[in-house]
């Protein structure tokens, strides 16, 4: 072992000729992938450009159908995630796979329990558990369960889980979509110091920023096969972005050609636009949200703004139905409404994409189309079935004028990537004709282009008359798009402005809770 | 977690080769149970002499097939509603009870007695038998609604919800008939479980009729697409504007009213009803059609007709084993390894072991 000379020369981890398919449809093809110690290199590409395809492959989630995996010179093809952990290959996944109910200590170590005398050691347990955290420089009581901890520390005992294991690899897939700046910074930190200490890192992110701030190396990925490896401070930014989305960037005249394809389905028209489609007065709930007044408009975007916990999630549940609000007045239209659940605010025409597509919006087993049709079918009720020619036409027409890409109408919408299942989720509300969209966090950990695809649809829709209610962490975002907004703090309203009245550097301001 | 997700989404690769509509028909989830079943007929055939013989008595059919049959068509029944209960993430284990429940109540209500008017004697029963019927039914509809109150209303676990019923019902029904066997003397009663209707068993019709209304409630409403759709994510489903509570209510009063079914029909073909051991441990055997018919218990995906196969392979299994003459000290044995191999069959990790061992 010549590892002086080595580990410029020899990469810990080395993928060659990785081929993988589903079901006929090819994934990855023929893709290569090379990892050094000591480096942070990051994977991008756009949604279904096989990337989570690809860390599948490689941590022994899927078989692969060819190529080769070597670990430190050695083939290796691991079989579960399982022994990938005991070759030295840890992940984090992009959505937390943890147990919710179990302690912070008991997530970090399940599985591997340290043992004193054939019984579980519940102080070393508990000691080493603080000891990874305050790694991350987090100081938690590791006893509490899991969930009674943000999502953002609930990713950082993720990683403490990674790092626990003795690992050479260290896989983050869109470990920071979760974080705000600062946790992403704390992030920072520790990656920078595991690189020091020769670490092989995997990153996969969407956001350009971090991956300049933080990798040495790209490789970039396009629909499953491999563009090209470079070093980051020998890739333009510009020149990243065209080598994900290839020579077609979005075809904005063909997402025009969708939306106005679909407003004709839609009641709404534009002349509606600027009625006032929701009042609220002294809406709010104890412990959730202070009262707060709101008018949405048709034909207008409303951006709520505000960090995670700020109460911005929590208004949007409370205008659904999903929780229940013990304040104020709610008027639809200029009816007055109570919305004790969902199925009460779909009736009065409100939709809500939730910002955790897994939990609260796909039902991963059922096909793209029953994903489609369900919130229409509900508010149909039992007995009043849609035809299954008309849901097949619904289906059909969502999955062109949105551009999903499935197999056919009958893939298990599990099977599609985050941005497809999200276009599915949107489709499904489109489809009960909604006076009003609520979008929370609609482009969480789904690529470029389809972000920016489901953004112009969405301005498309509100063109046409639609109210939209638009939340998301990314504040240029909610400036770019909102005709008005509302900064949230500390589960209060701190401020509302039109468009144009702030920045990003104000916004962050009163958010920070500094008057701007 | 996303490994087993993954698992279950992606169509078993194991028959991918030969001709393409081949392959299809192997992956169909319904040929393993099938197969299942047509294993146990061959055997019975070559090792049951005249298994499969059927001749016309007293002017119906007669043979070890309508046996089956006919015994197994209360486990159908408890079958079916299980399967949409099992569906939505529950199970329901209170059956057994909610059988000897409707069973003590009907034959407590019908009772009867043979009298001589005119010199011709007649059976007659306590309150008309239609009444009682449907005193029977509305206990068990009774029982339904009480564990669908428990897991939609208050939200309690399934099993620990419907184990209070288990385990109170039965002593319910042990209550009603002072802890004996109530024999009832009513002719027209023996119809609906030992009855005969153009030479086949009349409770073969029930159940039959309680499967196409289930069909057809598949077909004519979007209750299959609701079930599965809760089953497999609840939260999201009422996010989708679903009743998810009144759907899982609704699963239950249908369970326990398939269950008073069964009931009625177990005491009218024993022509008494038991509350010690009537329905005992039904619950179970349904639970186990379910899963053996390839509904998974983990909710969501959910087949009708697997589910009757299961309990028509639970029943031929039965009778198997008892003209083969085994022993019945060793038949819960023999049973719970031929469940054993079947359910094997269907997991996709020992699947998966399988195909690695042969490459």
């Amino acid at each position: 072992m010549t590892m002086s000379v080595g580990t410029q020369a020899r990469p810990m981890l080395e993928l060659s000729g990785i081929h993988k398919a589903f079901a006929g449809v090819k994934a990855l093809t023929d893709v290569g992938l090379r990892l050094f110690p000591g480096e942070v290199h990051t994977l991008m590409g756009q949604n279904g450009a096989g990337k989570s395809t690809l860390i599948k492959v490689l941590t022994g989630v899927h078989e692969p159908d060819g190529g080769k995996i070597e670990l430190d010179g050695r083939a290796i093809a691991p079989a579960s995630t399982l022994e990938a952990q005991a070759l030295g290959i840890s992940t984090v996944y992009q959505e937390v796979n943890l147990c919710p109910n179990l302690s912070v200590a008991e997530n970090i170590f399940v599985g591997r329990y340290p043992t004193r005398f054939g019984r579980i050691d519940w102080k070393s347990v508990h000691t080493q558990s603080r000891q990874l955290l305050q790694q991350l420089q987090i100081d938690i009581d590791v006893a509490a369960p899991l969930s009674s901890y943000p999502l953002a520390i609930q990713q950082m005992v993720a990683i403490s889980r990674a790092l626990s294991v003795s690992a050479k690899v260290l896989i983050l897939d869109e470990p920071t979509s979760s974080l705000d700046e600062a946790e992403v910074q704390q992030l920072f930190k520790v990656l920078r110091r595991l690189r020091e200490q020769g670490m092989a890192i995997l990153f996969v992110t969407h956001f350009l920023d971090q991956t300049y701030e933080i990798s040495d190396r790209i490789t970039v990925l396009r629909n499953g096969v491999r563009e090209g490896e470079y070093l980051v401070s020998e890739l333009s930014r510009l020149d990243l972005v065209n080598k994900m989305v290839g020579v077609t960037a979005v075809d904005h005249r063909k997402v025009e050609a969708g939306a106005e394809a679909l407003a004709s389905e839609l009641s709404t028209d534009a002349a509606a636009a600027g009625a006032v489609f929701l009042q609220a007065e002294g809406f709010g709930r104890r412990g959730v949200l202070a009262p707060q007044d709101l008018q949405l408009r048709r034909g207008e975007v409303f951006g709520l703004c505000g960090l995670l916990g700020s109460g911005r999630t929590e208004m949007a549940r409370l205008l659904f139905g999903a929780d229940r609000a013990d304040c104020g007045q709610l008027r639809i239209e200029g009816k007055e409404v109570r919305l004790n659940v969902p199925r009460d605010a779909i009736a009065a025409g409100i939709g809500f994409c939730s910002e955790d597509r897994k939990k609260e919006g796909a039902i991963l087993e059922l096909s793209v189309r029953e994903n489609i049709i369900l919130a229409l079918q509900a508010r149909q009720g039992l007995f009043r079935v849609l035809p299954r020619k008309r849901q097949n036409q619904i289906a059909a027409d969502y999955v062109k004028w949105l551009g999903i890409k499935t197999a056919d109408l009958e893939t298990p919408i599990g099977l599609l990537s985050g941005g497809n299942q999200q276009k599915a989720l949107l489709a499904r509300w489109l489809a009960t004709d909604p006076g009003m969209l609520i979008l929370d966090e609609p482009t969480r950990g789904i690529d470029v282009r389809a972000k920016q695809e489901i953004m112009d649809f969405v301005i498309a829709m509100c063109r046409k008359g639609m109210s939209i209610l638009f939340i998301s962490s990314e504040i240029p975002e909610v400036l770019r798009c909102s005709d008005r907004m509302l900064v949230l703090r500390d589960r209060r309203a701190c401020g509302e402005y039109r468009r144009g009245e702030l920045d990003e550097q104000s916004v962050l301001q009163v958010i920070a809770g500094e008057t701007a | 977690m996303s490994a087993s997700m993954d698992s279950k989404l992606i169509p078993d690769t194991a028959a991918r080769a030969g001709s393409p509509v081949l392959a299809g028909l192997l992956r169909h989830p319904l040929v393993r149970p099938l197969a299942a079943l047509a294993v146990l007929l061959l055997i019975d055939f070559l090792l049951v002499p005249g298994f499969f013989k059927l001749e016309i008595k007293d002017g119906h059919l007669y043979g070890a097939l309508i046996d089956i049959i006919n015994r197994a068509a209360p486990l159908m029944l408890a079958a079916l509603g299980m399967t949409l209960v099992i569906a939505t993430r529950g199970v329901d284990i209170s059956v057994g009870a909610v059988v000897a429940i409707s069973g003590a109540v009907a034959a407590i209500l019908i009772g009867g007695k043979m009298v001589v008017v005119d010199g011709v004697s007649q059976y007659v029963s306590n309150v008309p038998m239609v009444w009682a019927l449907c005193a029977a039914m509305g206990a068990a509809l009774l029982c339904g609604a009480w564990n669908g109150l428990l897991v939609a209303g208050l939200g309690l676990q399934p099993i620990i919800a419907t184990l209070i019923l288990m385990v109170a019902g039965r002593g319910l029904a042990q209550l009603l008939t002072d802890g004996q066997i109530v024999t009832v003397y009513y002719k027209p009663f023996f119809f609906l479980g030992g009855g005969y209707l153009f030479g086949l068993p009349f409770s073969l019709y029930i159940a039959a009729a309680m499967f196409v209304l289930l069909a057809l409630l598949m077909k004519k409403t979007a209750l299959g697409l609701f079930i599965e759709s809760v089953g497999i994510n609840p939260v999201a489903s009422r996010l989708a504007g679903i009743r998810t509570a009144a759907l899982i209510f609704f699963v239950y009063m249908f369970c326990s009213a398939c269950a008073g079914l069964a009931g009625l029909m177990i005491a009218s073909n024993i022509k008494s009803a038991d509350a010690n051991n009537a329905g005992l441990l039904l619950e179970l055997d349904a639970i186990l059609a379910v899963t053996l018919g390839g509904t998974s218990l983990a909710g969501g995906k959910f087949s009708l007709v697997g589910s009757v196969i299961g309990a028509l392979i639970i029943q031929t299994l039965t009778y198997t084993i008892y003209s083969l003459g085994v022993p019945p000290e060793v038949n819960m044995v023999v049973k719970s390894i031929v469940v054993f191999l079947v359910c094997l069959s269907q997991s996709p990790q020992f699947r998966r072991m399988l195909r690695m061992s042969k490459s």
